[in-house]
C-alpha cells in the first residue's frame, strides 16, 4: 500500500461565502464511503488567512501574508490517503467533492 | 541456458547469429520486457537484464547455435538474471517503492523456473506494459517516448531523433517518467472492465502519434520517416493481437493499414510529393487494402463507429476507387459529417471543407475555409492556406491563390512539401492539387 496527499483547490469566492460552515454533507458522504482508506484530513481557512514564511538567504525569515502564489483557484483543504496504486489513488480522489479539483501527490517514505 | 529455448542448433555463422538476434529484438523485445519487469520488480532494473540477455545471446548462439524460441530463451536468461539481482539487493532495496510488490504478483522461482522450452508458461505482459507506458497520469510525449523505448525498443538515441529532440533531452524525458512510474505506483496492471475503453483510447492515440510523426515528419528532408511509420503499424498490430475483440483497435490498424498502402506511391524518383489526384494507382499496395479493408468491416459492426473507423472509412473511399475522377466524394463528404459528430476538431473541418469543394464546388470550400481562418488551433497549420489556395486556383484567382501558398511555405519545414508549395506558387493557372489531401484527417 502506497500512502497520497489529495490537495483539495477551490474557488476562493465560494470558500469565502462558506467559511464558518461545518463540513458539508457531501463530504461527511465521501469521508463516511471512503473511511477506511482516509489517514487523515482536514478543511482549511480561506487563503486570506495564510502566511508565508520563506527564507530570505542569510539566515532570516521574510514573513508575508497569503499564499506563496495568488490565484482564483486556492487550497481549501486536504485528504491523506493508503491506496494501492495510482489508479485506486485516483479513483477515490475522482469521489471528493472538490469545488475545482484536487490534486494527487504520492508520499516519499522514508528509508 | 539448455533447455530455455528448445532444440538447438550448433554452429551458427556470426552473420547468422547477428541477424537472429537483431530480428528477436525487433519482434520479441517488449514479450521479452513486458515479462521481465514482474520478476525485476522494477521497468529500469528490467530494461538491464533484457539488454544484457540479448548481448550474452549473440555469444550463446554463436557457440550453440540459435534456439529455435529466440523469444523464451532470451526471456528466460533475463527472468533469471533479473531474480538474481533481485536476491543480490533484496536487502538493500527493500524500503524503495517498487512496480511490482513481491507477493502480489508470482515473482518467485516457480515462475522463472517453471517456463517450459517453447515459452508456454511465459505469461504474455505486454498488455500491462503497454497501459503502464500509456498512462494518462505521464504527458503525452512521455508516453510516446516510453513507448517506442520500451515496447519497440529503440535505444534512446533513436526515439530521440524521430522526435528532434537532442538526445540529453529525451534521456532526462524517459528517467522523469520512469520515476514517476515508480513514485507514484502507476500500476503495471491491464485495467478493469469499467476503465477499459477510455484507457485503450489513450493507447490508440499514442500509436496514431507514432504513426503519424514517420507518415509525414513535421520537418526535415523527407516527407516519411519510414521507421516510425512501420513502428506504429507494428503497435497497432501488437494490439489487435493482444485485444481482438476491440472494434476501436481494429479501426486505428484498419486506418494505418489503408493510409499506409499508398505510401509507395506517394513521392516520386526526385523524392517530390505527388498528390493523391496523380498518384499511379497501380502503385498502391492491394493486400493492405484488402486487409484493411476487412478490418474495417470489423470495426464498423460495432455502433457507433469510432474515430479510427471513420478514417479509416475514408482512406478506404480513395484506395478503392479506381481514379481520381471516379472518387465518391459525397460518400466522403457524408463519412466526415460523421466524424466531425465524433471528434469535432478544427482539422477534421478543414479536410471537410475540402471534401465539400470536391463534392460540390470550389466556391462552398472557399466558404467554410475562410471561416477557419479565425480557428486559433490552425493559425499555424499550413494546409489551411494550402487548400485555399488550391480552390482559389480552380477558380481562376490566380493572385489570390499565390499569397496563399506563400502563406503555406512559411508554415511548413518539410522539405518535399516545401519543394511542393514554391511548384504552385510558380506555376501557370491551370494546376492543381492538394497536399494531404486524403492522408490521415485526424
Amino acid at each position: 500500500m502506497s500512502k497520497y496527499l489529495i490537495l483539495i483547490y477551490q474557488d476562493e469566492a465560494v470558500a469565502r461565502q462558506a467559511e464558518g460552515e461545518s463540513v458539508s454533507a457531501s463530504y461527511q458522504e465521501f469521508q463516511r464511503r471512503r473511511g477506511s482508506c482516509l489517514i487523515g484530513g482536514a478543511a482549511l481557512h480561506p487563503s486570506s488567512t495564510a502566511t508565508s514564511i520563506r527564507r530570505d538567504g542569510s539566515g532570516g525569515f521574510a514573513v508575508t501574508d497569503g499564499p506563496f502564489a495568488e490565484s482564483k483557484e486556492t487550497l481549501g483543504g486536504y485528504y491523506l490517503i493508503e491506496a494501492a496504486d495510482l489508479d485506486e489513488a485516483l479513483e477515490i480522489a475522482k469521489e471528493v467533492p472538490a469545488g475545482v479539483g484536487v490534486e494527487v501527490w504520492p508520499v516519499r517514505v522514508a528509508s | 541456458m539448455a533447455g530455455a529455448g528448445g532444440q538447438l542448433m550448433p554452429g551458427a555463422a556470426r552473420t547468422e547469429v547477428a541477424a537472429a538476434v537483431a530480428d528477436a529484438h525487433r519482434r520479441e523485445w517488449a514479450f521479452v520486457l513486458a515479462a521481465t519487469v514482474r520478476v525485476a520488480g522494477d521497468i529500469d532494473a528490467a530494461e538491464e537484464t533484457v539488454q544484457d540477455a540479448y548481448a550474452s545471446a549473440l555469444s550463446t548462439w554463436g557457440r550453440s547455435g540459435i534456439p529455435t524460441n529466440p523469444g523464451a530463451w532470451l526471456t528466460v536468461t533475463a527472468r533469471r538474471r533479473a531474480l538474481d539481482v533481485r536476491r543480490r539487493t533484496a536487502t538493500a532495496e527493500r524500503a524503495l517503492p517498487k512496480l511490482v510488490s513481491p507477493g502480489e504478483r508470482g515473482v518467485d522461482e516457480a515462475v522463472v523456473e517453471g517456463a517450459g522450452p517453447e515459452g508456454e508458461d511465459i505469461p504474455d505482459d505486454r498488455l500491462r506494459l503497454i497501459f503502464t507506458c500509456c498512462h494518462p497520469a505521464l504527458a503525452l510525449e512521455a508516453q510516446v517516448a516510453l513507448t517506442l523505448r520500451l515496447l519497440c525498443g529503440l535505444s534512446t538515441a533513436e526515439v530521440a531523433r524521430a522526435f528532434l529532440v537532442p538526445e540529453t533531452t529525451m534521456a532526462a524525458r524517459l528517467t522523469r517518467a520512469k520515476k514517476k512510474i515508480a513514485a507514484a505506483h502507476i500500476p503495471y496492471r491491464v485495467p478493469g472492465a469499467s476503465e477499459l475503453h477510455e484507457r485503450v483510447d489513450g493507447v490508440l492515440a499514442v500509436v496514431y502519434l507514432v504513426y503519424t510523426t514517420g507518415h509525414t515528419a513535421p520537418s526535415g528532408a523527407d516527407l516519411m520517416r519510414g521507421d516510425l511509420a512501420g513502428r506504429g503499424l507494428e503497435l497497432a498490430r501488437m494490439l489487435r493481437a493482444l485485444l481482438p475483440e476491440d472494434p476501436d483497435v481494429a479501426g486505428l490498424l484498419a486506418l494505418i493499414l489503408l493510409t499506409g498502402a499508398r505510401t509507395g506511391a506517394r513521392l516520386d524518383g526526385q523524392g517530390d510529393l505527388v498528390l493523391l489526384e496523380n498518384q499511379d494507382r497501380s502503385m498502391w499496395d492491394r493486400q493492405a487494402i484488402e486487409e484493411g479493408v476487412r478490418l474495417l468491416g470489423a470495426s464498423l459492426a460495432a455502433r457507433p463507429p469510432g474515430r479510427f473507423a471513420l478514417m479509416a472509412a475514408i482512406a478506404a473511399v480513395h484506395d478503392e476507387s479506381g481514379s481520381w475522377a471516379d472518387t465518391d466524394w459525397h460518400e466522403i463528404l457524408g463519412l466526415y459529417d460523421l466524424l466531425l459528430a465524433t471528434w469535432p476538431s478544427p482539422v477534421v473541418r478543414l479536410n471537410r471543407a475540402i471534401a465539400l469543394g470536391f463534392a460540390l464546388g470550389p466556391a462552398e470550400a472557399l466558404g467554410e475555409l475562410d471561416a477557419l481562418g479565425a480557428e486559433p488551433q490552425l493559425a499555424r497549420y499550413p494546409y489551411l492556406a494550402a487548400a485555399r489556395g488550391d480552390f482559389l486556383a480552380r477558380l481562376g484567382r490566380a493572385a489570390e491563390a499565390r499569397l496563399a501558398f506563400e502563406e503555406a511555405l512559411i508554415l511548413t519545414d518539410n522539405q518535399a512539401e516545401r519543394r511542393f508549395l514554391r511548384s504552385r506558387i510558380s506555376e501557370p493557372p491551370e494546376s492543381r492539387g492538394l497536399p494531404g489531401q486524403g492522408e490521415s484527417p485526424s
